[in-house]
Order: C-alpha cells, then structure tokens, then sequence
C-alpha cells in the first residue's frame, strides 16, 4: 500500500486506475504522470518499488494541486463569486444550475431528488 | 467558443470614454448603461455603474475582484417570488 499526498492509499489496483483515488487526478491525468516518469500505466500498486512511490509523491508534489489544496482553491473560487454579487455566485447560493442549463425539467443533480407537488394545491390552481 | 484573444475584451466604446473622462477629471458619478455585455475593466474599479436589467438600471459598485467579469453578471433579469401554493417562500424575494 502506498501513500501519497497525504490520506490515499490504493491498493490492487492498476496503476493509472490507483492514482485516480487521489482527488484531482483523474485517468487522463494519471497517464500523464506514468509516462512523466517513464513508469507503466499498467503496474499494479503493490509491486511498486519505494523508489517508485518517492518518485511519485515527489512528482505529484511538485506538479499537481489535488485534495485539500485544490478543494480549497474550489470553493474559494465559489465564494468570491458570491462575495462579488455575480449571477453565477446566486445559483451556486440557491443550489441551481451555474452555467445556464433549463431548469424546467431535469437540473437534479444540482437541485437533489424531486419534491413532490401537493395534489389538493395543484387542482385549486388550475380552475 | 470563447473570444479571440487577438481582439482582447469587450467593452462598449462609449462606456469606456465616460469612464476615462471621469477618471481623468477625478469624478465618481453613477453613470446607466445598457450593455451588459461590457466586460470589467480596472479603470471602472470604485465607480458605480448603473446596469440595465430590463426594466430599470441596478447600481452596481465596481470592486477589483469583479475585473474580468461582464457587468450584466451583476444585475440579475429574472424576478422569482417563488411558486404559487408555496407559501414559505412567497413571501420572500430575491436579494
């Protein structure tokens, strides 16, 4: 088990798939550190020398902003769109879709399960 | 597709002018505009602008984090006083 930037610790897996536990990489990015360091994609994590994995930690540390720090710069990067009043800070505010998506139907990964509407409210507005 | 970066922001050649003269002659006026598309430029930080939102024009004060950021994000164009039979929110407005 290896351990890199700080809490994530892969285990079985590939590689290129072990890295993508680590928030902020992800597979194209992970592949791209494999070959930075002219390792295979396709080794799995166990049989990883220490040198390997100083090598890795070193690269990541060096080149790629994940977990806290890129999680911070995240919702930095929300709050001062609130903080400045602008359009998409509001939707980030009320949990809505940011980039201009139709909210009449679907938008429910940002607006959560379906509320259901009341039936007896719904018939006195129709007549 | 975002904007050619060979012809640089936008911004409303008539806004821009109003904004160097003021600044030239050290004076802080509200000033209306109705382009929304104009971006944010440095020079406009500490003025207040006057955005229309299609109904009327909301003062907006001009701070450095906003540089870059197109004046209409400022003045919202949609009114939601929430739905009909949805008494918690009826009442309440937006900001």
């Amino acid at each position: 088990m290896a351990r890199i930037a700080g809490v994530n610790l892969p285990n079985q897996k590939r590689l290129e798939i072990g890295l993508t536990y680590i928030y902020g990489i992800g597979q194209p990015t992970a592949r791209k550190v494999a070959v930075a360091l002219r390792l295979d994609p396709d080794t799995k994590i166990k049989d990883l020398t220490d040198e390997e994995v100083t090598k890795l930690r070193q690269y990541i540390d060096e080149n790629l902003q994940v977990e806290g720090d890129l999680r911070r710069d995240r919702s930095q990067a929300i709050k001062r769109l609130g903080e400045i009043g602008a359009y998409r800070g509001i939707r980030h505010r009320r949990g809505l879709p940011v980039n201009g998506q139709r909210t009449r139907t679907n938008a429910r990964t940002r607006k959560g399960p379906a509320k259901p509407v009341s039936r007896g409210k719904k018939a006195t507005a129709k007549t | 597709m975002s904007r050619s970066s060979k012809k640089g922001p936008f911004v409303e050649a008539r806004l821009m002018g109003r904004i160097e003269a003021m600044n030239e002659r050290n004076e802080k006026r509200m000033i209306r505009t109705w382009s929304r598309t104009s971006t944010v430029f440095p020079e406009m930080v500490g003025h207040t602008i006057a955005v229309h939102d299609g109904r009327k024009h909301v003062p907006v004060f001009i701070s450095e984090q906003m540089v870059g950021h197109k004046l209409g994000e400022f003045a919202p164009t949609r009114t939601f006083r929430g739905h009909s039979g949805d008494r918690k929110t009826e009442v309440k407005k937006r900001a």
